[in-house]
């Protein structure tokens, strides 16, 4: 079975930090090394399948924002998981479609809850709200019940009084 | 606006941008493909989601472990049941939490039924799309049995919110074995008649045979799991590879098909069916007794009798329902073999009774991500037997 050891190993200037989910193996590293570790977890380890990729509110002044990278190596049956970190005022982190090309919308989706920008992402766009949407709704200050005018009814210049669902009423 | 919605046509104008969905009927559900035709081939795909976007990963943040139950059954709402188990087995890893035997079986019969309930809608949805409209109304009939023994034994015919941290709402019932039994006898002869009109129909063959083809290496990178993957040719199944509940003691074949294409995937799907059947039998003969929930007064709810009998049941079922299992701190990951592929859960608790996280990693959304790849250089016509075979659920892509 993989450890995260294993990769130290074969790069000795590797630094990561242990992590607990669940009894699988996972490790935080560093924005910058995330991408070659990726690249040596598929090339040299078979980790084949990008599974899933989540962000997530840490709610703390440092390095506020965590994405997980889950993967799973489909010949040894093993899942990791691959965490890293970034601070709100300078919230991205690398892309790793260029390792996993299934990455793309889970990244998408990371970028679509909680303003994390993926540096290098062929396409990136929100995955499920509208683009002209401000806010970041998985982010734990934006409020359940979401924020009141943030999304306007469509209006158009020439439409139907009647039927302008938008400026009814005024 | 997206990139695609602004596309310029080119000065020999013979390139126009079509805009399928979100409200068309061979889409199943409020999936929007825009799609860049050349006469009547597809030069180019992009899908769009967000549809049907309810926001249930804020919900989660927002209630107790056990509130959330029911809002799973609306993510892939053909197969209910087989949410709940991925839920609240999520929970119960986080929980340390143990289900008695009769209990895991019980699971395991509810998510064959549920697989069989989302393979019948495949399959009839997809020869409803390339004009087989018969063989929907067979399949809708199987799945009518299915409603009416999901009545039976878990009280409710469609969303059941049947499971429960620790067990489920109640015991199977002798009437409901009785039901599954009979289900299971008539379902041979309506997966045949299935198989009579569509296996070797020229029309279906040819409409399925050789499109929407996924190489086995680009399906695995892309992250595609369950029937799609194994119609690559990958026999991955988190059933077989990561045994969970009691899936390692009982008999069962998964099946692989190596043609890549859209009637690969119908085959796998036409396959599985029979067994899930034979699962199904198993877990009936082999059904323990005993109980059917964990005993565990502060972390599974107490029955209802004892609540209005006893004070102790009382005041740890009002601990429950208000504030929740304290779980304790730390992150885990459960994902089961749901119908469509792999249905997972990534909970982080912070140790109140909320979820300080909770992620769904559905496959139909991972899955989806594969169609604009297919759909290039295929035929307009084939849009609907790709979709159709890909068999997408909305509620649970969007969630």
């Amino acid at each position: 079975m993989f450890t995260f050891e294993d990769l130290q190993q074969k790069n000795p200037a590797l630094e990561f930090q242990k992590v607990d989910v669940g009894g699988d193996e996972a490790a935080l590293v560093s924005r910058n090394d995330i991408l070659e570790v990726a690249s040596r977890l598929k090339n040299e380890f078979g980790f084949d399948q990008v599974m899933d990729a989540l962000g997530h509110d840490r709610m703390e002044k440092r390095d506020r924002f965590e994405i997980t990278y889950n993967l799973r190596n489909h010949t040894t049956k093993q899942r990791i998981f691959l965490k890293v970190r970034c601070d709100e005022r300078d919230a991205h982190v690398p892309s790793l479609v260029s390792v996993w090309t299934g990455a793309n919308w889970h990244e998408r989706e990371a970028y679509d809850m909680f303003g994390v920008s993926f540096d290098g992402h062929p396409d990136m766009r929100r995955m499920y709200l509208p683009d002209d949407f401000e806010y970041y709704p998985l982010r734990k200050d934006f409020p359940l019940m979401g924020v009141p005018g943030s999304l306007p009814l469509p209006h158009h210049e020439d439409a139907d009084p009647r039927f302008d669902l938008a400026n009814r009423g005024e | 606006m997206s990139k695609d919605s602004t596309v310029t046509l080119d000065t020999l104008e013979h390139e126009m941008v079509l805009n399928l969905g979100p409200q068309h009927p061979a889409t199943h559900g409020v999936l929007r493909v825009l799609l860049r035709l050349d006469g009547e081939t597809i030069v180019s795909a992009e899908t769009e989601l967000g549809y049907l976007h309810r926001g249930y990963e804020k919900l989660a943040e927002n209630m107790t472990y056990h509130e959330y139950i029911p809002h799973t059954d609306r993510l892939d709402y053909i197969s209910p049941v087989a949410n709940n188990v991925a839920y609240v087995m999520a929970v119960e890893k986080l929980l340390q939490l143990e289900v008695p035997k009769r209990g895991q079986y019980i699971r395991v019969l509810c998510c064959e039924l549920a697989r069989i309930s989302s393979h019948f809608m495949a399959l009839g949805a997809l020869a409803m799309d390339i004009g087989a409209l018969t063989v929907f109304v067979w399949a809708l009939r199987e799945r009518e049995k299915l409603y009416d023994i999901f009545d039976v034994l878990t009280g409710v015919r469609f969303t059941v919110s049947y499971m429960r941290i620790g067990g489920m709402a109640q015991d199977i019932s002798d009437d409901s074995i009785t039901m599954i039994r009979a289900f299971l006898d008539g379902l041979d002869d309506a997966v045949n008649d299935i198989g009579a009109m569509l296996n070797k129909n020229r029309i279906f063959l040819e409409r399925t045979a050789g499109i929407g083809i996924m190489e086995p290496q680009e399906a695995l990178e892309l992250g595609w799991t369950g029937p799609n993957l194994r119609a690559s040719g990958i026999a991955a199944d988190l059933r077989r590879d990561n045994p969970y509940l009691v899936y390692n003691e009982l008999d069962f074949k998964v099946i692989t098909r190596s043609e890549c294409d859209v009637l690969a995937r119908y085959f796998v799907r036409f396959e599985e069916i029979r067994e899930s059947a034979k699962i199904i039998r198993q877990c009936l003969d082999k059904l323990p007794n005993g109980d059917f929930m964990a005993r565990d007064a502060k972390r599974v709810l107490p029955k209802k009798g004892e609540v209005y009998s006893s004070m102790e049941e009382l005041i740890n079922d009002f601990m429950l329902v208000n504030f929740g299992q304290a779980a304790p701190v730390g992150e885990v990951y459960h994902a089961i073999e749901a119908a469509k592929g792999e249905l997972g859960w990534y909970l982080v608790s912070n140790g109140t009774g909320f979820p300080w996280r909770s992620k769904i990693r559905s496959p139909s959304f991972v899955n989806l991500q594969g169609l604009s790849r297919l759909l290039e250089g295929c035929m307009i016509s084939d849009i609907v037997a790709i979709i159709g075979s890909i068999d997408p659920i909305m509620g649970e892509a969007d969630k």
